[in-house]
């Protein structure tokens, strides 16, 4: 299990990642959704304890990362599969992360016939595999000491069709062995089709999370108004969870109650509606469009 | 902005599997991994083969052309050290820069997340690699000293005394530290190469410059430029004051940025 608590990363004044917890559970495939940007990687870098936050902290099984007495062992990590010396051949790569965790030799050739890297393959230096080899190779070593947690960055980028099924019938399998998986996604479809349980971050913050089939079948209503801060704040006091979208909230209850809260605080609407189930891809898209580059009105 | 859960997840008690019983990495593992690393590329292999090539060639150019009663064992060793004594640094600065140049770390810091541990193990790795360089470099030498004497028809000259091994050990073992340290500090192979040849050619030419047109610095250089200092431990001349000098110069141009260096090391966020 992996427990992120009140993490926050900031670096000078701008902050990456603002008060960010979430639990990845054991048994089960945690999605880590967001835009680019959106503070993902510098969740993960600060669990394995590469980045040292500003505040909050994470522990996997109960521990912080650099109590664990031989990582590779307990961890499998994977957070950028282009970082590997490109001089160096697979099978070496995969030689010296088995070295390191004190592993037998025997174990690099039967993790690279798990991630399906073929004898010749291996023998390639890695500047000549294409990231789909790259992403497989890192999967090794993140499997090659056979932890009970897997902490996988974009692991699916680069992958055909063919290999993100494989990816997900690999991760499947592990956390039906009782591991835990937590990967980060900036797709949508990635996420959908691996995981259990999604947690979606943008600008740093958590602003979703929960299984998939409650995320993905989430209705409520949708309302719009001149006036959100005030609807906003006459729903909280009502209890009701409101996620922001364009011009106005998705809400978790029943339109008549918004439009009853509404009309006690006195709030005109211009549009109330249940939501028709894609209230999750509504709110990726609306969070990407914030952070989009290309500068679309926000 | 307002951000709310959804709908909070709902733990799955599904058990974990046995905790293994795990024993932490000894460090000779560690130097292992590490002595492996600066081997395993073709770049790092060549580095590491231009080592016993350059002793060669040196040995076969002092028979080759030293004059007879020049073939003396300190010849030998003057040969072959000169061009270690550029090898063996730039052996150390690699072996810490690859983890950053081409990003390696993340890996070598998330299997041993204590990078203190790993800095422990490159300059242990790095200064066997040396040690055994200027042994191989020993054997090298007697064998030409022994070849060329042969040669010249005239009695092998054994002129090095252990003493005087010692500090060509001692004096290469600074080099290999001075590059570890310039590799700390910049965790960038080119930036770290280019710094290392400002240091052992641009400033000891500076300093000899004002040397020798400033009289007043010329007492000082001692006192000031490092290779200076570093270059005695080949003569056999060591006096109480030129430990000395070495000592202060090192403090200057060695530990104390290879304090701030590791410092670095240990905090900086690696990506």
């Amino acid at each position: 299990m992996i427990s992120v608590e009140s993490l926050t990363k900031q670096y000078g004044p701008f902050t990456a990642v603002d008060h960010v917890s979430f639990t990845a559970a054991t048994g089960r495939v945690t999605g880590f959704l967001g835009p680019n940007g959106a503070g993902k990687s510098t969740t993960m870098r600060v669990m394995v304890g590469l980045t040292r936050p500003s505040s909050g902290r994470v522990t996997i099984t109960g521990r912080d990362y650099r109590e664990l007495l031989n990582p590779g062992l307990e961890v499998g990590v994977l957070l950028d599969a282009s970082a590997q010396h490109a001089g160096r051949t697979g099978r070496e790569i995969l030689a010296i992360a088995a070295q390191t965790m004190g592993l037998p030799k025997s174990r690099v050739a039967e993790t690279l016939a798990r991630v399906g890297l073929t004898e010749d393959e291996a023998s390639r230096r890695v500047r000549d595999y294409s990231l789909g080899m790259r992403q497989r190779l890192g999967i090794a070593t993140a499997l090659i000491g056979d932890p009970q947690v897997l902490i996988l960055d974009e692991p699916a980028n680069g992958l055909d069709p063919a290999g993100i099924r494989w990816m997900r019938d690999l991760l499947r399998g592990f956390a039906d062995d009782g591991g835990t998986v937590l990967l980060s996604s900036h797709l949508l479809h990635e996420i959908e089709v691996i995981a259990d349980d999604i947690v979606v971050i943008g600008q740093g913050r958590i602003v979703a999370q929960g299984s998939k089939s409650e995320l993905l079948a989430a209705a409520g209503t949708l309302v719009r108004t001149s006036d959100v801060d005030t609807l906003a704040r006459a729903l909280h006091e009502a209890a009701v969870v409101t996620s922001p979208i364009d011009g106005g909230l998705r809400v978790d209850a029943d339109p008549e109650l918004v439009g009853e809260t509404a009309h006690r605080a006195g709030v005109v609407l211009r549009e109330l509606r249940a939501a028709d189930g894609a209230g999750l891809e509504e709110m990726f898209l609306e969070l990407t469009a914030e952070t989009a580059r290309e500068g679309a009105a926000a | 902005m307002t951000t709310t859960t959804l709908s909070p997840s709902t733990p799955v008690d599904t058990p974990a599997r046995p905790a293994r019983s795990v024993a932490p990495i000894p460090m000779t593992r560690l130097v292992g991994v590490e002595l492996r690393k600066m081997f395993d590329t073709r770049a790092g292999f060549w580095m590491m083969a231009s080592v016993g090539i350059v002793t060669v060639l040196a040995t076969a150019a002092v028979i080759l052309w030293a004059p007879d009663e020049a073939i003396t064992q300190n010849t030998f060793s003057s040969a072959i050290g000169m061009p270690l004594s550029v090898v063996l640094p730039i052996i150390a600065i690699l072996s810490v820069t690859g983890e950053y140049s081409q990003r390696t770390g993340l890996t070598t810091y998330t299997l041993v997340p204590w990078r203190g541990r790993v800095m422990t193990a490159k300059v242990i790795g790095t200064l066997l690699v040396g040690v055994a360089a200027m042994f191989l470099a020993l054997a090298v030498g007697a064998l030409g000293n022994v070849l060329g004497s042969a040669i010249t028809g005239l009695d092998a000259v054994w002129d090095i005394s252990l003493a005087q091994f010692g500090n060509i050990v001692l004096a290469n073992t600074l080099g290999m530290l001075m590059g570890f340290m310039l590799g700390v500090l910049f965790r960038s192979s080119a930036g770290a190469v280019v710094g290392y040849f400002v240091y052992s050619l641009v400033l000891p030419i500076a300093f000899g410059t004002l040397a020798a047109f400033q009289s007043w610095f010329a007492d000082l250089q001692p006192w000031v430029d490092v290779q200076f200092a570093i270059t005695r431990l080949f003569d056999n001349t060591m006096t109480a004051e030129y430990w000395q000098q070495l000592g202060v110069t090192t403090l200057v141009w060695l530990w104390i940025p290879l304090a701030l260096g590791l410092r670095a090391v240990l905090r900086a966020e690696v990506k």
